[in-house]
């Protein structure tokens, strides 16, 4: 019999505040899942962890900041992409990632996104979207599906939702895609990319919330959704993001919408005051504190 | 060849402009905020000196978004400032809870109008003094400071400033319309003389150190992001780890904590200017635009031959109360003018505590207190009647 | 002239050309909640459900059919616990 030595530990470690685990997602939710995206897309990157930080919102989606072993800061709700804002201006060299809910993100958060996707600051969002408030037990969202039922849409809600996808590339998301938790090594490239990418990027995920959604519309097991999710979706990139359907009763469109170059805020304020500030950057004020 | 931070020498400018010059001499370089009457000027002298002093000035789409901000940026390790009045001070508010559980150094200036709702955008209010200090959800204390000149401004911005950076809170200086858009001198020292304090950094190694471990003073040493400390902070009630710990006893280890931090280095927070006082029969209590009044009133009522003093609130909160306390039973009366209805003088009887009669002169907003009306009240409480 | 093989439905055509076990899977029972999302979508079926549960009451996944590893690392990036996870035979046996 062969001899083993000692079983290392899971990949994720590193990044993990494995002392609050396990963490308090329900079994079968994709946000763990994504989790573990974003994680395998920091370490694509090579970039030194202590110049990452991770912002996120409240939510269930929310507590991914307090479970990754970055600076990670958990805000108000639907305040992350401000903080993150202020957070990307006083230390630029640092790479700022936005994890949030659907909710957070669009409803509460939603005149920071278009600005922020408006002035192109250089953060990373990704927005988990599960089709409703979870952590609350699961009421209506601007993600609902059109009858779909939740806590407060007993008889099935009457609204029709966004499509965050288009809303992101109308106001200027330099990169967009989107896709199911199913989809990882899909979802693991696209994170990466978007990282990666100069100016505001967006990611949208698709996942399962068997707990709240899927209890309440009869979608069966975490596991069922999953792969009723991933049946549903349709790769197409490329497309204009006004088609990239977002409907769990027709077809989920996932892909790489936008992928555009655009300069950032700072591009712009740097140029802006050019001339009463030459050099910016060489500012001895700047050297010290960024 | 870059632009000098303190523009050393003497100034006539208005109260907004002296706030700016203040924060940039006590290092302020990030500002994040939205136009408001009577506001606005401290937002657009920033906007012009930032670039020039390496700073970044962003006009948020409103101000929830703006105090969010300037907490991020704090977090960055950059000295950050907001400015707002009395509709922007309500909206701020879920954000300055968040700044204040984190423990998250900042300075808001609420320049004061009238109120309720839109109320008198362009005219005098006082009526934001008890929202400073409850205006967020949930139990804390809070720091405000409030002055009565653009001297003030400028003076009280730098101490916002380093009280937000020893106590690790956000500091809010409760200014009000007339202080904001009065031109007087402002005298700006040399950088020499001004003094600044920096948050305290850890001393220990990553592994060794809790973001939310207090030193015996209360206050914990606070490591920014990118420090390579891999701090957690959330607004959930938190331990020393900064992990949420959210049960009774968490709670009261962590709202015990910060409370304490404050009331505990009160002394060394608190600050007055008292005037007349050994012999006062008769003191008022005063503080911004008002104070100015109460100051006329006490020196005219001095030349008539009545004992009056008078205690000038530098800091509203927190309040004087060990000074009131220990002063009202020797007085014949306490008057206190200011522009509401009737809120620090709830302070000024709780702290009096029925020693003496307290009485208050005031209007709802709209115009400063005239002096006179301030010295008929002195009159009339000299005489016994308060 | 080559003699036609006969193939069974799950024999691939270079079935004698298989390197045999690549991986092992590693479960970690505290954070593992049952889900099951490694155990339908294991590209090999190598996994099931064990009989075993941890302290939570969550059965576990265990390793039915284990010489079929590949080291895909599937279950790995799709569980959603951080709870399983497998390693190269190579890296882990002497």
């Amino acid at each position: 019999m062969t001899t083993q030595k000692n079983i290392p530990p899971h990949p994720m470690d590193s990044l993990l505040r494995t002392e609050r685990f396990p963490h308090i997602w329900c079994p079968g939710c994709g946000i763990g899942t994504i989790f573990g995206a974003v994680l395998a897309a920091i370490k694509n990157t090579g970039w030194d962890p202590n110049q990452i930080a991770m912002v996120s919102g409240i939510g269930c989606t929310g507590r991914m900041a307090g479970y990754i072993k970055l600076d990670s800061f958990h805000t108000t709700h639907g305040r992350a992409i401000p903080f993150a804002t202020g957070l990307k201006l006083a230390r630029p060299d640092t790479k700022v990632i936005v994890v949030s809910g659907d909710g957070d993100l669009f409803a509460i958060g939603g005149n920071h996104f278009i600005h922020a996707a408006r002035r192109n600051m250089d953060i990373t969002v990704i927005c988990v979207n599960n089709l409703n408030y979870g952590m609350t037990g699961g009421q209506q969202a601007p993600s609902t599906p059109l009858g779909a039922k939740t806590t407060t849409t007993v008889n099935g809600s009457p609204e029709e939702p966004f499509n965050f996808c288009y809303l992101a590339s109308a106001c200027g998301a330099t990169y967009v895609a989107r896709w199911t938790a199913m989809q990882v090594r899909s979802l693991r490239s696209s994170i990466t990319e978007a990282m990666q990418k100069r100016g505001f990027t967006f990611v949208e995920v698709i996942t399962p919330c068997p707990s709240s959604f899927g209890r309440r519309n009869r979608m069966g097991s975490a596991l069922e959704m999953l792969k009723f999710y991933h049946g549903r979706s349709v790769i197409r990139g490329d497309i204009d993001p006004k088609d990239a359907s977002m409907d769990i009763d027709k077809e989920i469109v996932v892909g790489k919408f936008v992928d555009i170059e655009r300069p950032t805020f700072m591009d712009h304020y740097e140029n802006a005051n050019r001339h009463q500030m030459p050099n910016w950057r060489m500012h001895p004020d700047n050297q010290k504190a960024r | 060849m870059f632009a000098k931070a303190v523009l050393t020498g003497t100034h006539f400018i208005n109260g907004d402009q002296a706030c700016c010059e203040g924060a940039l001499a006590a290092g302020c370089r990030f500002f994040a905020g939205y136009p408001i009457t009577p506001a606005t000027e401290i937002a657009e002298s920033i906007s012009r000196r930032l670039p020039e002093l390496g700073g970044i000035y962003i006009q948020m789409e409103d101000e929830i978004a703006s105090m969010a901000a300037i907490l991020g940026a704090s977090w960055g390790g950059v000295k950050s400032m907001t400015s707002t009045s009395g509709p922007g001070f309500s909206l701020m508010m879920e954000n300055i809870g968040l700044g204040i559980c984190t423990e998250t150094p900042c300075v808001i200036c609420n320049v004061q109008r009238g109120g309720p709702s839109t109320g008198l955008p362009t005219l005098v209010g006082q009526g934001d003094m008890m929202q400073a200090r409850w205006g967020s959800h949930g139990h804390y204390e809070i720091i405000a400071l409030s002055p009565a000149s653009p001297q003030e401004m400028f003076d009280f911005t730098i101490r916002a400033f380093n009280l937000s950076e020893q106590f690790r809170i956000p500091v809010i200086i409760l200014a009000d319309e007339v202080v904001g858009h009065m031109n007087e001198r402002v005298i700006i020292p040399s950088e020499e003389e001004i003094e600044i304090i920096d948050r305290r950094k850890p001393t220990v190694s990553r592994e060794d150190y809790l973001p939310y471990k207090a030193d015996a003073d209360g206050i914990a040493p606070m490591a920014n992001c990118g420090d390579g400390y891999r701090i957690h902070v959330t607004g959930l009630t938190h331990d020393e780890r900064g992990y949420p710990s959210m049960d009774a006893k968490g709670q009261e280890n962590m709202v015990k904590r910060l409370v304490g931090k404050i009331r505990n280095n009160r002394e060394k927070i608190i600050s007055t200017k008292n005037l007349f006082l050994d012999d006062a029969e008769v003191i008022v209590v005063a503080y911004g635009i008002s104070a100015r009044s109460a100051m006329q009133a006490v020196r005219d009522a001095r030349k008539k031959g009545t004992k009056a003093g008078l205690i000038k609130l530098e800091t509203i909160w927190p309040f004087p109360e060990e000074l009131i306390r220990s002063i009202a039973p020797q007085a014949r009366a306490l008057i206190m003018p200011e522009i509401n209805g009737g809120q620090m003088v709830l302070e000024l009887e709780r702290a009096a505590c029925g020693s003496c009669p307290v009485s208050l002169v005031s209007n709802y907003g709209g115009a400063i207190i005239h002096p006179d009306l301030i010295h008929a009240a002195i009159d009339k409480a000299a005489k016994g009647k308060a | 002239m080559q003699k036609k093989k006969q193939y069974s439905d799950n024999q691939s055509a270079d079935a004698d050309k298989r390197r045999g076990r690549q991986g092992q899977v590693i479960v970690i029972e505290d954070r593992c909640k049952g889900c099951g999302f490694c155990i339908a979508n294991c590209p090999r079926q190598v996994l099931s459900f064990s009989s075993v549960f941890n302290a939570k009451g969550y059965h576990l996944p265990k390793a039915v059919d284990a010489a079929k590893c590949v080291n895909c690392h599937f279950c790995e990036i799709l569980c959603p616990d951080f709870a399983i996870y497998s390693v190269a035979l190579s890296d882990i046996n002497d």
